[in-house]
């Protein structure tokens, strides 16, 4: 068992643990993710890794109710446990290796949307404690979904953040942002890391390329072990599968094939909807999910 | 009763069972191991001995049965296995023991399998336990990986009075046992998991959810966390997939993600939370013990099911017993056929295979004829569903993180098959991990051999 020693709400539906795994938190890198599992019955549910702490053995995680797995775990308390805890798996951030005198030539350029706040904050933080300041780019929806700023405007160098509702910071999306960095500032970076989801990645990539910043994104498909035995998470990468659980999760987002990822992430949509209705309405849920038959 | 031929085994009816989850094969009762037994001529120089690979004294415990002193049969055995219930199930066989028995030059061999199941199942039901070791001796060992090979290794190693810890990447211990092979042909809660109990009450601990070469390192359990001696017996886990336009799409599955989905994570269960697609017309690629299992569970699920096989049905690697048990439950052989590509609707989505028929050519490396395609023969299968069952190679995550552990080019640990010696001091390995996808024998096989070089090379230190 693997005892939760800080659980938090961040904000609507999104949650923050700190959970002892010493083996994990010895030798785990930014960039890289565990696979949680509540109970018995419970999915083995992928998280990238939000922080970790290598003396007292904890990691931290952040996830957002997504379906009935996630929905389960979010009533876990401080004192509770995770049945099993695995980790750290997939590959480190690439800077993580580089030689560090070449390294603080770069300029880096983060993109966090939504949870994806999570996994970029130990990056920066990284590269903080390493002497690198990095400029992040944080958006949300609105300003009760932006997760972590304080946490993240110690280690960023210049945060910026932007909301779909103008509610804070910028008013739209993180592109826009971007193109008034580069375009209208005249900010240079050599590399942006963007992570979010699918559909802002696929567009902060698009931007990108055209604006020619190599730039690094970390998927987050559906898997099962995680440690390369089943291939339920292969994208395709230049005309290349790769499988994001071992050899990723990081990839050059120039050569993803987002339309094909995204839509492969909606695999089990349908059955996870479905289980995510019976949860919450339990016996009294007579259709409306369109797949039970209920509604006929 | 007719001395040529075995006395049959009951099972449960293939339009009931193709239904259900429940095992298959009901196995023999006392009378009717009894009554088998006695075919065993009790040969001096036993033929089906050599043919076992872990060369479990065969006419001996059969001998047992035939007295009905079922627990000294049972003791027997596992002087020789750690996993009767197991190998009473899913060996094959008939190109081992039973393949070799006297017996089966006139008729049919003596049933070996089945009154090793019938002796293990009993042990179980009566709680008789294998013998744990009287002397500890104080050496630490590591195994990695809780399948066959690794059990058996462990097990061994224990009852030879080591320290031993298995370290295992998944949640549940058991590897292929557990994720691989079905509930129908292996239950997982009335024969796996106490057969690993079994293991665990010789003193073995299983630590699970530790990915070596991730969590941790061989390197590191050797040089700080004090394990004297390594066996590696991680298995084959990688999946391969054929390379062919559209196998991205949503419904494409490798077996392993079907299986493991089905059987590990219990995705056949309503009070599980894990997703499986039940798809209606399934198509499964593949010939092997694998594309059975993962075909007879889609028919299980509720499937029209295919298995689309690019040699004939000579070719085909899977047991005989299974590929009988697949035809009763009604799934369709598409055999000399070969998929050319999977096509998608415009969501992703598959809604066809388009394949190619086959015809015999030339015998190729592996002695069987080599299937050559015939111009012109195209065609689309209607399908919602593919799963590949093209076998799996070794993960080289240990291998990639362990220094001096030399591989060969299909990344399968080079180890001496006489004590599973690797190129590392100190470091053994067997199963898959060495030999590429095989059986659950050949790998407990390993892991014995690996047990005693572990111990011959501890006893030297």
């Amino acid at each position: 068992m693997y005892p939760i020693t800080k659980a938090e709400k961040l904000a609507d539906k999104i949650f923050l643990m700190d959970v002892v795994a010493p083996r994990i938190a010895k030798h785990c890198e930014p960039g890289q993710f565990i696979i949680a599992k509540t109970d018995e019955v419970g999915e083995r549910i992928p998280l990238t890794i939000c922080d970790y702490d290598r003396e007292a053995g904890t990691i931290t995680i952040v996830f957002q109710i997504v379906g009935a797995s996630t929905e389960r775990m979010s009533h876990l308390q401080a004192g509770d446990a995770f049945q099993d805890f695995v980790g750290p798996l997939g590959c480190p951030s690439e800077f993580v290796k580089e030689d560090l005198e070449e390294l603080k030539k770069k300029k880096y350029l983060f993109v966090a949307g939504g949870v994806g706040t999570a996994p970029v904050y130990p990056q920066v933080k990284w590269l903080k404690e390493h002497g690198i300041d990095a400029d992040v780019i944080m958006g949300a929806k609105t300003h009760d979904m932006l997760i972590l700023e304080e946490e993240m405007r110690s280690v960023a160098g210049n945060l910026y953040v932007a909301t779909d509702d103008g509610s804070y910071g910028f008013k739209g999306m993180v592109t826009g942002l971007i193109e008034e960095l580069v375009k209208e500032k005249g900010n240079h970076y050599d590399v942006c890391v963007a992570i979010g989801p699918m559909i802002m990645m696929k567009f902060v990539c698009l931007l990108t390329k055209q604006l020619e910043i190599p730039t690094i994104v970390s998927l987050n498909p559906i898997m099962v072990d995680g440690t390369g035995m089943c291939g339920a998470c292969r994208v395709t990468v230049g005309n290349e599968v790769k499988f994001a659980c071992v050899d990723g999760p990081e990839f050059d987002g120039h050569l993803v094939n987002f339309d094909e990822a995204m839509k492969r992430q909606q695999m089990y949509r349908t059955e996870e909807g479905r289980a995510m209705l019976k949860l919450q309405e339990g016996d009294t849920h007579h259709g409306g999910c369109g797949h039970c038959g209920g509604d006929n | 009763m007719d001395v040529l031929k075995k006395v049959p085994v009951r099972e449960q009816e293939p339009k009931v069972r193709a239904t259900n989850f429940e095992e298959v094969c009901y196995g023999y009762d006392q009378e009717e191991a009894m009554e088998e037994s006695t075919r065993c001529i009790n040969c001096k120089n036993a033929k089906c001995v050599t043919g076992c690979p872990v060369s479990i004294n065969i006419p001996g415990f059969i001998a047992k049965v035939k007295e009905g002193n079922f627990e000294e049969a049972y003791q027997i055995i596992s002087e020789s296995s750690a996993l009767p219930a197991v190998c009473g199930r899913v060996c094959p066989q008939e190109s081992q023991c039973e393949g070799k028995c006297i017996r089966g030059i006139k008729g049919e061999p003596v049933s070996i399998g089945k009154l090793e199941r019938f002796v293990a199942d009993w042990a179980r039901e009566h709680g008789i336990k294998p013998q744990p070791a009287k002397e500890k001796k104080n050496h630490k060992v590591a195994v990695i990986g809780s399948g066959p090979a690794g059990l058996t290794c462990a097990g061994d190693l224990a009852k030879m009075g080591y320290d031993v810890t298995i370290f295992e990447a998944l949640h549940e211990a058991g590897g292929v046992l557990i994720y691989g092979i079905p509930e129908f042909r292996l239950p997982k809660q009335g024969v796996v998991e106490p057969e690993i109990e079994n293991v665990k009450s010789l003193g073995v601990k299983i630590e699970t959810d530790v990915v070596i070469g991730k969590a941790t390192t061989i390197d590191e359990l050797m040089d700080e966390e004090g394990f004297e001696a390594v066996f590696i017996g991680s298995g084959a886990g990688l999946p391969k997939f054929m390379g062919i336009p559209g196998e991205n799409a949503n419904g494409v599955f490798s077996a392993n993600e079907y299986l493991t989905r089905n059987n590990l994570m219990k995705a056949f269960r309503e009070d599980h939370d894990t997703p499986i697609f039940r798809g209606k017309k399934v198509a499964v690629v593949g010939g092997g013990n694998v594309a059975m299992d993962a075909a007879r569970t889609a028919l299980r699920l509720g499937a029209e099911v295919h298995i689309v096989y690019r040699r004939s049905e000579e070719e085909l690697p899977a047991r005989v017993e299974e590929v009988h048990h697949a035809k009763e439950e009604g799934i369709i052989f598409d055999l000399l056929t070969n998929p050319v590509e999977i096509l998608a609707d415009e969501n992703g989505w598959v809604k066809g295979m388009r394949c190619i028929r086959m015809e015999l050519g030339e015998p190729d490396a592996s002695g069987r004829r080599r299937p050559v395609e015939i111009p012109g023969s195209e065609f689309e299968l209607a399908l919602d569903t593919v799963i590949m069952s093209l076998g799996t190679s070794p993960n080289p995550l240990i291998s990639s993180t362990t220094e001096g552990l030399e591989v060969n080019r299909w990344k399968c640990i080079v180890a001496d098959e006489n004590n599973g010696k690797t190129t590392k001091e100190g470091v053994y390995a067997g199963g898959d991990a060495v030999t590429g996808a095989a059986t659950v024998i050949l790998a407990m096989g390993a892991g014995k051999a690996a047990a005693k070089g572990i111990d011959e090379y501890l006893s030297g230190k």
